[in-house]
């Protein structure tokens, strides 16, 4: 779609830039600020240079919680993208059934996110938890604050329990705004169901399917509370994420500098990130839209 | 025989987004002993007392008002804020909005720890510190920009021969964006309004850290009970099913915009 050229098009814009560069502008600085010195106290600082990004580029644990932090958000965007686009596909259109469906979905979202990691400790204890007594129940010997791979598992089904809803959320938005018009078009032409989501559905969902990646993308590197709250990162480090890493640095050790450092880093890498998938999803299937 | 197919599956689903917070409702209505004493799959002796608690104490009830007056505010600050920007992005070209776009976005890309500290000299510079209008502004770096890009995704799906055909009708802009466009996207308003409210409902870091006690947040006060010596499971399980209620309502009022949606020739 050609849009107009019009620069005044930026007053509507600026109230939006005002109030996010409020919050956004000092603190970036004062981060930078704090992982190119060295600071014993107040007033006490000194100029270091890149000290702190060799150090922390070289960290041998760093590097291992950033691969464990790529396989858990492709996992992540692997399951709950296609898993979202089909419950948004199987949901009513109209009626109590479709508005019952969105009050579900939305209410693993509601919960805080400390709460559902807590929640889960109690859901999966095998002695009074109903998924782990359900799974001991079966024969199988659950217990994921002792074994590597359970704890991922574990990891895994309630991060998809937690946010497929939004997935859902948003495709069924998206479809809900595809205007009955192409529908019928599509049923005089005598269209599977099949060509149908491929030539009408996906490619109208884009926009909400790419907002949908890049958020799933964005919170799920830089997730805390509920592996903190769920395994704390255990068994051994074979949960540590690089959010409870970098706390453990920033907190833990109260190392400022490494860990500003650190920050900038991860945050250079969720962008750069984000933004190639920003760019695959704008070209990928263009040729398809008529 | 397909439709019903559909249903069944659509059923299992929600059974099984269901079963943690069954557990968490079940757990609610147990004495803390009774939850670590035996496994029960529904209550057996029916308790109050855990949301009796919540209602009557202070420190409780109080942290739901918190919670909900600063993420009302957020929300109509950045729904506001951000339907004239989403509607600049989907139908103007002009100097730097592919760039400035992008930028808002990354402002949801930083880990939260070491930001926290400039955050609260910021805020605490401008006295705003302990105040809902804090929380609010706050949520803001993560919610406009998220709000534009929802808004922009469903205003770019309306064709701008709609815009044309109302302009040439004689409508003023104001008149036109009210009257013919914002109930085209509705969809997209009832989903945006329910996803601001929700990601400020959740956020813990900011708002614990901005806070002391006269703003202070619904899940810091459960935070605070987790680590009072041992947890007390069915309090916090009763808190949670609260923390619940509020969102659920939000979304249960912008419902029929999301499933009416777009409806193109009625126009």
């Amino acid at each position: 779609m050609d849009k107009w050229e019009n620069n005044r098009a930026w007053f509507l814009v600026l109230p939006v830039f005002f109030i996010v560069a409020f919050s956004a502008i000092i603190p970036l600085m004062t981060v930078v600020n704090y992982s190119v010195q060295d600071i014993f106290g107040p007033g006490q600082r000194v100029f270091v240079g890149t000290e702190w990004f060799e150090e922390v580029l070289g960290d041998k644990r760093l590097h291992d919680a950033l691969w464990r932090q790529f396989l858990f958000s492709g996992l992540v965007l692997l399951i709950e993208i296609p898993l979202g686009v089909v419950i948004a596909l199987l949901m009513p259109k109209k009626g109590w059934g479709a508005s019952a469906s969105l009050v579900i979905l939305a209410l693993p979202l509601l919960i805080p996110w400390n709460v559902i990691g807590t929640i889960w400790i109690i859901f999966t204890r095998p002695d009074i938890g109903l998924l782990g007594a359900a799974i001991n129940t079966m024969g199988i010997a659950f217990d994921h604050t002792a074994s590597p791979i359970q704890a991922w598992i574990t990891l895994m089904f309630m991060e998809v329990w937690h946010w497929t809803p939004l997935v859902a959320l948003l495709a069924y938005a998206g479809l809900q705004a595809i205007p009955e018009a192409y529908y019928q078009a599509a049923k005089i032409d005598g269209a599977s169901a099949w060509s149908t989501f491929k030539y009408i559905q996906l490619p109208k969902m884009r926009g909400v399917l790419t907002i949908a990646v890049l958020l799933r993308f964005m919170d799920s590197f830089l997730i805390y509370a509920e592996p903190f709250v769920l395994t704390g990162g255990g068994p051994g480090n074979t949960t540590t994420f690089l959010s409870i890493y970098l706390v453990k640095i920033a907190v833990g050790q109260f190392d400022l500098g490494p860990a500003a450092a650190f920050s900038l880093i991860y945050f250079l890498i969720v962008l750069l990130f984000s933004w190639l998938f920003y760019q695959a999803l704008q070209n990928v299937g263009k040729g398809d839209v008529k | 025989m397909k439709i019903r197919k559909r249903t069944i599956a659509l059923l299992i689903y929600f059974f099984l987004l269901m079963l943690p917070i069954y557990w968490m409702l079940n757990m609610s209505f147990r004495s803390n002993a009774d939850i670590l004493g035996y496994f029960a799959l529904y209550p057996k002796d029916i308790t109050f007392a855990n949301y009796m608690r919540i209602f009557t104490d202070k420190a409780w009830y109080s942290g739901y008002l918190n919670s909900m007056i600063y993420v009302t505010i957020n929300t109509l600050i950045s729904l506001s804020l951000a339907l004239p920007a989403a509607y600049a992005f989907s139908r103007y070209h002009f100097v730097g909005d592919g760039q400035i776009f992008f930028w808002l976005l990354t402002n949801r890309m930083a880990p939260a720890a070491v930001f926290l500290l400039p955050f609260f000299q910021l805020y605490s510079t401008f006295g705003l510190i302990d105040t809902h209008i804090a929380v609010a502004l706050a949520h803001c770096l993560f919610n406009v920009p998220l709000a534009v890009w929802i808004l922009e995704g469903f205003m770019s799906g309306v064709p701008k021969e709609i815009d044309e055909t109302a302009y040439l009708d004689g409508y003023s802009f104001p008149r036109f964006f009210i009257r013919v466009f914002l109930p085209l996207i509705r969809s997209g308003v009832g989903v945006t309004a329910f996803f601001c409210f929700m990601f400020s409902w959740v956020e813990l870091l900011i708002a614990r850290t901005l806070t002391t006690t006269n703003a202070k947040p619904i899940a810091a006060t459960m935070t605070r009970t987790v680590s009072a010596g041992g947890l007390d499971w069915g309090l916090l399980a009763a808190a949670g099913v609260l923390t619940i209620v509020p969102g659920a309502l939000v979304i249960w009022f912008v419902r029929n915009h999301m499933a009416k949606g777009f409806a193109l020739g009625r126009v």
